[in-house]
């Protein structure tokens, strides 16, 4: 299957193992996999802040790089959730996007991935994940099939981690507020690695674990489900 | 025009009001317990319905077919009530609202009035105006009776005393009504039940709200719990009911819907104790005067907005407030309006009509837009959507300022490929404000995440370089 | 000129240019099934008292000794030995001194445990069931509908109608029911089977 992958331009910019990660897992699993370089950002942060005439021109450049594709795949589910769902307010019909868990649940159908991780897992379902694709049980079913997992439940898990893209500068304080309460929730599981299907979500989680010296590593799903026991994943810096 | 009072005078903005609340220590615990709980039993009582979703379309459909014809149900309903012996009053703002309902107090040379809970009065400051003019509003509602003793202001559309705990409470009685009591709940509701037994019994005049009017038949509905409310509805010998014009629905079988809907979002019970229906006046049973006052008050200038009119399907249960994460630490007097929470955040901008205003222009960016809210609004009301829509507004409102020419260049820079891979290129050279990986400090805009987070060094290659590399 | 606000907010919606919504669809369960086992157990919930009884004078001799309102048109048998009997008329302070209020109903609803009240045969006004302390109310098995949708059509809703589920409460300290406010603190349910 001849996939296209929207890197994000969060993920592209500060998180290329996570895209990297997501070729080797789309391949191992028989897809051909292509990155069209006239990609940047899907217009998110522009729509949400209230900039939706800077939105809508990213929008189109989106229909316009994947619009030769039948299947582009993100992961990210607040950028998926973007095109998705408000890409055709813009005026556009933008291309079939999925969220890699969906993608891979929905499309491939596939849960078990040949993936093998032997860590202490807690998961982060992120709020647009959950609520604007209902992508459900789908990232779980993934992980309890994963090779020497250890899943442990995130208490509160649907709660919000108060990243919500500018929110969490232009209401800092009570982004920090939903911050501290998930990093609890966090930290009460005693996992060492903390996962999630958007990398914004887990670079503010993260961050807040990392200025608390918490050592909880935040990993992206794709990650885990790329590491295998002949190729396993190894923390980049 | 004279300003709305739904948002009260002087009222910081939000992340002003924010940082103060955030700190109360008291107020966090006393929110996190009542939501918290109130959660847990909304999902029970959700849970037990099988047709929950076919519910809340027919909720939303209902509301929408109101607002589609709302001159017409309105005209009707005034037609409905007129015939049972009711009067009905319009008032365009909040101003012309209390003129008449003052009138009206003065007619029956009232110097003291009992009140059931209201969210249309209290939006048009009622109480304030009739004290000014010499007459007395007594809460019955047992939270707006808390708030009302503490010289406080409300924080949530169903309980306006949330962010008050059983301790505070008592405190609160003790020193109003003068009477030693415990703080068991009980205890509290038995004092205050003593306290208004005697205002019931002799008051002439009741104010009230309205849940629902049914346009056909001209039967205003009020759900409450305390019984409160039926003392009001019935004890009286006038009783005045001021009504937001969306309140409407066209028909008595439309109440099915919102009877199952508003009690288990709202109180999270099967049923409410009290459900009081009236048509007009009924002789020998209940007040023998009753006039309805139907107030605009911005109502019609949020409807004419195709995205934004959706709040005004709105029934007040505060579901959305109850599970919204940013309410949770806030509390609702951070909003400054007497409609704090996310349904708050998209009415009271609208109803104030005026996105210079900094306060009210505050409101649709406080919140993350997680979609806890949407997802258990029982008349679907898309707030996400309609929070982008207002900001949206609020930054035309703004013009130019250092936020919009970032995002200008920001936008620039992504329309094209190269820029953003030159903008990449530079950008990793962050990575030498890094140690051991992460950056803990960065200069204003970005000091405002860097206060209570790291950020992970860019790294030394992005992955569209890797990609020319290797896959180019 | 009060006509004038009318006018001005009419032209306002009428100028706000809402487009006509789409027709109504009622997916929802229009009947339900639950009968008197499900309404006992829904009103018992509320921590209300009930009584599954097939002899209503017997049942009420626990009235024996109190001062309790009648509505003027209850059945003489209702009327016990034993029980002082209050009829109308009765002024607001007879009502509120009363030790309770003996009442039918009009319908009932099992799927939320609710009892209407219509005015109608053996209910009286509106105050008689809101002042004294203590309601007993008899259900008929008859009168118990499934749901909601099966009650709330009533055949004259221009009547004032009372619905009650358990007896008088408040969720307003710390979100949290407690029973017993301004209305009626027992409610005392008589199902007739």
């Amino acid at each position: 299957m001849r996939v296209a992958l929207f890197a994000t331009c969060l993920t592209d910019t500060f998180f290329p193992s996570t895209a990297r990660a997501v070729v080797r897992l789309l391949e191992r699993l028989g897809c051909s996999v292509e990155f069209p370089l006239g990609q940047t950002c899907c217009g998110q942060m522009h729509f949400n802040t209230g900039y939706r005439e800077h939105a809508k021109p990213l929008a189109r450049k989106y229909t316009d790089v994947f619009r030769d594709y039948d299947h582009v795949v993100a992961p990210s589910g607040s950028c998926a959730g973007m095109v998705r769902e408000i890409h055709p307010t813009l005026g556009e019909s933008p291309p079939r996007t999925f969220e890699l868990a969906e993608f891979l649940v929905d499309v491939l159908g596939v849960t078990d991935v040949g993936a093998w991780f032997p860590h202490r897992v807690t998961y982060h379902p992120t709020c647009h994940s959950l609520r604007m694709l209902g992508v459900g049980d789908k990232p779980l079913a993934l992980l309890r099939a994963v090779k020497a997992l250890d899943l442990v439940e995130l208490p509160d898990a649907s709660h919000c981690c108060g990243f919500g893209g500018t929110f969490a500068v232009k209401n800092a304080e009570t982004s920090t507020a939903m911050l501290a309460d998930k990093m609890t929730s966090v930290l009460s599981t005693g996992a060492e690695v903390l996962c999630a299907g958007d990398n914004s979500c887990l670079m503010h989680i993260g961050g807040g674990l990392s200025r608390l010296r918490a050592g909880v590593r935040p990993v992206h799903l794709a990650e885990i489900l790329a590491s295998t026991e002949e190729d396993p994943w190894r923390a980049t810096p | 025009m004279a300003r709305n009072p739904v948002t009260w005078l002087g009222s910081p903005t939000f992340p002003q009001a924010a940082h103060k609340a955030l700190a109360d220590t008291q107020l966090r615990q006393n929110l996190r317990k009542a939501t918290g709980t109130i959660r847990g039993r909304r999902a029970a009582a959700v849970g037990e319905m099988t047709d929950w979703e076919q519910l809340r379309v027919a909720g939303e459909q209902i509301k929408d077919d109101v607002l589609s014809r709302l001159d017409t149900l309105l005209v009707r309903l005034e037609e409905s009530v007129t015939a049972r012996g009711g009067v009905v009053h319009w008032a365009r703002d909040a101003e012309e609202a209390n003129r008449i309902v003052l009138g009206l107090c003065r007619e029956e040379n009232a110097t003291e009035v009992v009140k059931v809970k209201s969210m249309a009065t209290a939006e048009i400051g009622l109480n304030e105006a009739l004290e000014a003019g010499g007459v007395h509003a007594v809460e019955t509602d047992l939270a707006e009776l808390i708030v009302q003793l503490g010289d406080d202001r409300p924080s949530h559309i169903l309980v306006p005393a949330i962010h008050r705990n059983r301790s505070e409470i008592r405190e609160i009685f003790r020193r109003r009504m003068g009477v030693e009591v415990s703080d068991e709940p009980a205890d509290l509701a038995e004092a205050a039940r003593v306290y208004l037994r005697q205002k019931f019994l002799t008051t002439k005049v009741a104010i009230s709200g309205a849940n629902f009017a049914v346009a056909d038949t001209g039967s205003i509905v009020v759900l409450e719990s305390e019984g409160n409310g039926r003392m009001c509805l019935t004890l009286p010998d006038t009783l005045i009911t001021v009504m937001g014009i969306e309140k409407l629905v066209p028909t008595w079988q439309d109440l099915e819907v919102f009877l199952q809907l508003l009690p288990r979002s709202s109180t999270a019970e099967r049923m409410n104790p009290y459900t009081s229906v009236w048509t007009g006046v009924t002789p020998g049973d209940g007040p023998q005067k009753f006039h309805l006052v139907l107030i605009d008050n911005g109502r019609t200038a949020t409807l004419a907005d195709s995205v934004g009119r959706q709040a005004l399907r709105c029934i007040r249960c505060s579901a959305c407030l109850n599970v919204c994460p940013v309410y949770e630490r806030t509390g609702g007097q951070s909003y400054g309006s007497v409609y704090p929470g996310p349904i708050g955040a998209i009415l009271t901008p609208q109803l104030v009509g005026d996105m210079h205003d900094p306060q009210a222009a505050s409101l649709p960016f406080a919140s993350s837009l997680c979609g806890a809210c949407f997802e258990v609004c029982p008349v679907r009301i898309d707030i996400p959507s309609v929070l982008t829509h207002l900001r949206a507004e609020a930054v035309e409102a703004k013009g130019r300022t250092a936020e919009s020419v970032a995002m200008a260049a920001a936008a620039w820079m992504f329309a094209s490929a190269s820029r953003y891979e030159k903008a990449q290129k530079a950008g990793s050279l962050a990575r030498f404000l890094a140690r051991d990986g992460r950056i803990t400090s960065l200069p204003w805009p970005g000091s405002k995440w860097t206060s209570s987070r790291d950020v992970p060094a860019p790294p030394s290659e992005s992955f569209r370089a890797w990609w020319r590399k290797n896959r180019g | 000129m009060a006509s004038s606000a009318k006018e001005e907010i009419l032209a306002r919606i009428r100028g706000a240019r809402v487009p006509a919504a789409a027709p109504v669809v009622r997916g929802y369960h229009r009947e339900g099934s639950g009968g008197v086992e499900l309404f006992a157990e829904r009103v018992a919930d509320y921590r209300a008292v009930v009584r599954t009884v097939t002899d209503v004078p017997e049942a009420l001799k626990s009235l024996r000794g109190k001062r309790i309102v009648a509505p003027s048109d209850v059945p003489d048998e209702w009327l016990v030995d034993g029980v002082t009997w209050l009829r109308e008329p009765l002024s607001i302070e007879e009502l509120d001194g009363s030790d309770g209020v003996l009442t039918g109903c009009a319908v009932a609803i099992a799927d939320t445990g609710t009892i209407v009240l219509d005015g109608g045969v053996a209910q009286g006004r509106r105050a008689l069931t809101l002042l004294p302390d203590h309601h007993v109310c008899v259900v008929r098995a008859d009168q118990i509908a499934a749901s909601v949708p099966d009650a709330a059509n009533p055949p004259e809703p221009t009547r004032p109608l009372t619905f009650v589920s358990g007896p008088s409460a408040t969720s307003d300290i710390e979100l949290n029911r407690v029973e017993g406010v301004h209305g009626p603190r027992t409610l005392e349910v008589l199902i007739v089977t």
